[in-house]
């Protein structure tokens, strides 16, 4: 896909997004619309899937430690050909495969359950680590907030990954700056973030999460690192393309009434006529 | 039983997966910085390549085997069971129980018998931690013999298996040709009729040696060895309760939540029969000797004479 197209995929994820988390009355938009490029650029453009053959043991992986994002992954997965466009408003439902947080037992496409935060990015490693131990040459990928980041599980998968020098291994921290209880600096500051990860002999690459250049230049620098991970610390906006949920950590875990629906719909479609319609 | 052989569970372990190695190249065995007490060391001797030292990050240990069972290892996670039942039970519950993921937990030093280190690394909740988990499996060996058979079972299984192993050398009690070992089934080691010990662990030799004490007094002891905690073997647990009408459990864990809920979650169930429940009385260890402390705590073949023959009469 060229950045128009990835540009326009983003924004019909995001509209999943949205649409996902409405009907289920419950959810997490603002941290799904901030890594919507993320996940389109992934699954679009840079992980080696194949929506038909889901177990491909030689396939890329994708792990979402910042689980409660699931309407993002969701969304991207099902846009991607993982399962209709449609069963993205089950979520959350009762007996839906789009339970709350990601449950590999459930979907086909999901690499590892997740959503308990500090845990995914433990079990990416241990894919890393299998790659490397078999001969490999699949990429491992892993999502993590920069709320998450608190968690001190992180930082011991961080630790192994740098000493076990898992070059396969690519660590994306979703910087939106926000978590549920306010800015990340006030309430626990992780920063200097990304000095944090070259402490743990990580390389590590500062980018806009919102700029499909930068995040090619990024996943390709990764790609070309050898002999240790890669962190990207991803710059992002919370709530990112529906204007009234931009930079509120109080849409972190709220889901739109239907007058906001309609608000953010119309927003989303702005976006899109400005790109020139759908793809 | 003087001149019996004896031999620690976690030797057992140790020993086990080094044998098994060539047979499952899938077998990988994490540690957390203590592959020397959990012998997983001899594993690391006969194949380094796949012996992985996470350092002291159980938690993370954790998520890893979850990782490496995703793309089909069969990773055995081996720590002391404070560490691997206790700090890491939700990295246990959320990301090998919940998916259902092909990791195996080999805890070793359970129960008082860690000794000196004292109670803040006597595991005595494990079981009832690991219990809770849906489709989780709960093994705990009585012996050598039975400790080798059942980290051959685990192989063997699909799904998340818990085994727990002891750091004091036991009795090997099943030393016999005949062996059989089938994971979900109790083992009836004696037939008696006034009552029935259910062991497991440690408490399995000690409860034969407290029924022959039994036996002298005129009291017929039937016992019950139950390895496997979960899936209880209910079927024998309740014949065995309907046949003497009195039941013992006996383990070397608190008696809230292990082996002796277990037996009265099947007998309230399926045939109600007053219990005499063995173990930590909802008490911390403490430092000493194993063999002073399972004296103390009342878990050895004393013991557990002493509280069935005032439990019978």
């Amino acid at each position: 896909m060229n950045k128009l197209e990835l540009a326009k995929m983003a924004n019909e994820v995001r509209k999943g997004i949205v649409t996902a988390v409405h009907s289920a009355k419950a959810g997490h938009p603002g941290g799904s619309l901030s890594a919507a490029d993320i996940f389109t650029y992934l699954y679009f453009q840079e992980m080696n899937i194949d929506p038909k053959n889901p177990k491909d043991p030689d396939r890329d992986r994708f792990v979402l430690s910042k689980g409660h994002t699931a309407p993002g992954l969701y969304s991207a997965l099902a846009h991607r050909g993982y399962f209709p466009v449609e069963d993205l408003k089950t979520l959350r439902k009762l007996g839906s495969h789009l339970q709350g947080h990601p449950c590999m037992q459930h979907l086909p496409g999901i690499d590892m359950s997740s959503g308990s935060l500090g845990q995914g990015l433990s079990a990416a490693v241990g894919m890393a680590l299998s790659a490397k131990m078999d001969g490999k040459d699949y990429r491992v990928y892993s999502l993590c907030g920069d709320g998450e980041i608190q968690e001190g599980q992180i930082w011991e998968a961080a630790m192994f990954a740098g000493h076990r020098k898992l070059d396969n291994l690519v660590v994306i921290v979703d910087n939106n700056g926000l978590q549920i209880d306010g800015k990340v600096e006030d309430v626990c500051s992780p920063y200097p973030i990304d000095k944090k990860f070259e402490a743990f002999n990580f390389h590590v690459i500062n980018t806009d999460a919102h700029d499909f250049d930068a995040l090619e230049k990024a996943f390709n620098e990764a790609r070309e690192t050898k002999g240790m991970p890669t962190a990207i610390i991803a710059h992002s906006i919370k709530g990112k393309g529906v204007s009234f949920m931009e930079n509120q950590a109080s849409w972190h875990g709220t889901a739109p009434n239907d007058e906001q629906y309609a608000t953010a719909m119309a927003d989303l479609e702005k976006i899109g006529e400005s790109l020139g319609g759908a793809n | 039983m003087a001149d019996v052989k004896k031999i620690a569970t976690r030797e057992s372990y140790g020993n086990a997966l080094a044998q098994y190695g060539a047979e499952y190249p899938n077998l990988v065995v994490l540690d957390a910085d203590l592959a020397a007490a959990t012998k997983t060391g001899i594993f690391k001797k006969a194949f380094p390549e796949r012996h992985i030292d996470c350092g002291i990050a159980e938690c993370n240990m954790v998520g890893i085997a979850a990782g490496l069972a995703t793309t089909g290892k069969i990773p055995f996670v081996s720590s002391f069971a404070m560490f691997a039942a206790g700090r890491a039970f939700e990295q246990v519950r959320n990301s090998v129980g919940y998916p259902h993921l092909n990791v195996k937990i080999g805890a070793t030093h359970a129960g008082i018998t860690v000794g000196e280190d004292g109670a803040s690394h006597q595991c005595n909740e494990d079981l009832a931690l690991m219990r809770t988990i849906p489709g989780m499996v709960v093994m705990n060996p009585a012996d050598d013999i039975e400790a080798k058979a059942a980290v051959k079972a685990a192989l063997d299984y699909v799904g998340p298996v818990y085994i727990r192993f002891g750091r004091a050398a036991v009795p090997v009690i099943n030393d016999n040709a005949d062996y059989k070992f089938e994971m979900g089934k109790g083992v009836l080691l004696r037939e008696g009729t006034d009552v029935t010990i259910i062991a497991t662990g440690i408490c399995v030799s000690a409860s034969l040696e407290a029924a022959e004490m039994l036996a002298a007094d005129g009291i017929s002891a039937e016992v019950i060895n139950i390895h496997t905690i979960k899936p209880l073997d209910e079927e024998l647990v309740v014949a065995s309760a309907k046949k003497t009408g009195k039941v013992v459990t006996a383990e070397e864990h608190s008696v809230i939540g292990g082996l002796g809920s277990a037996v009265c979650d099947a007998l309230c169930a399926k045939a109600p029969t007053p219990v005499c429940k063995i173990g930590m009385y909802d008490v911390f260890g403490e430092s000493g000797p194993a063999n002073a402390l399972v004296e103390k705590y009342g878990l050895d073949a004393k013991g557990i004479y002493e509280k069935t023959k005032a439990f019978v009469k």
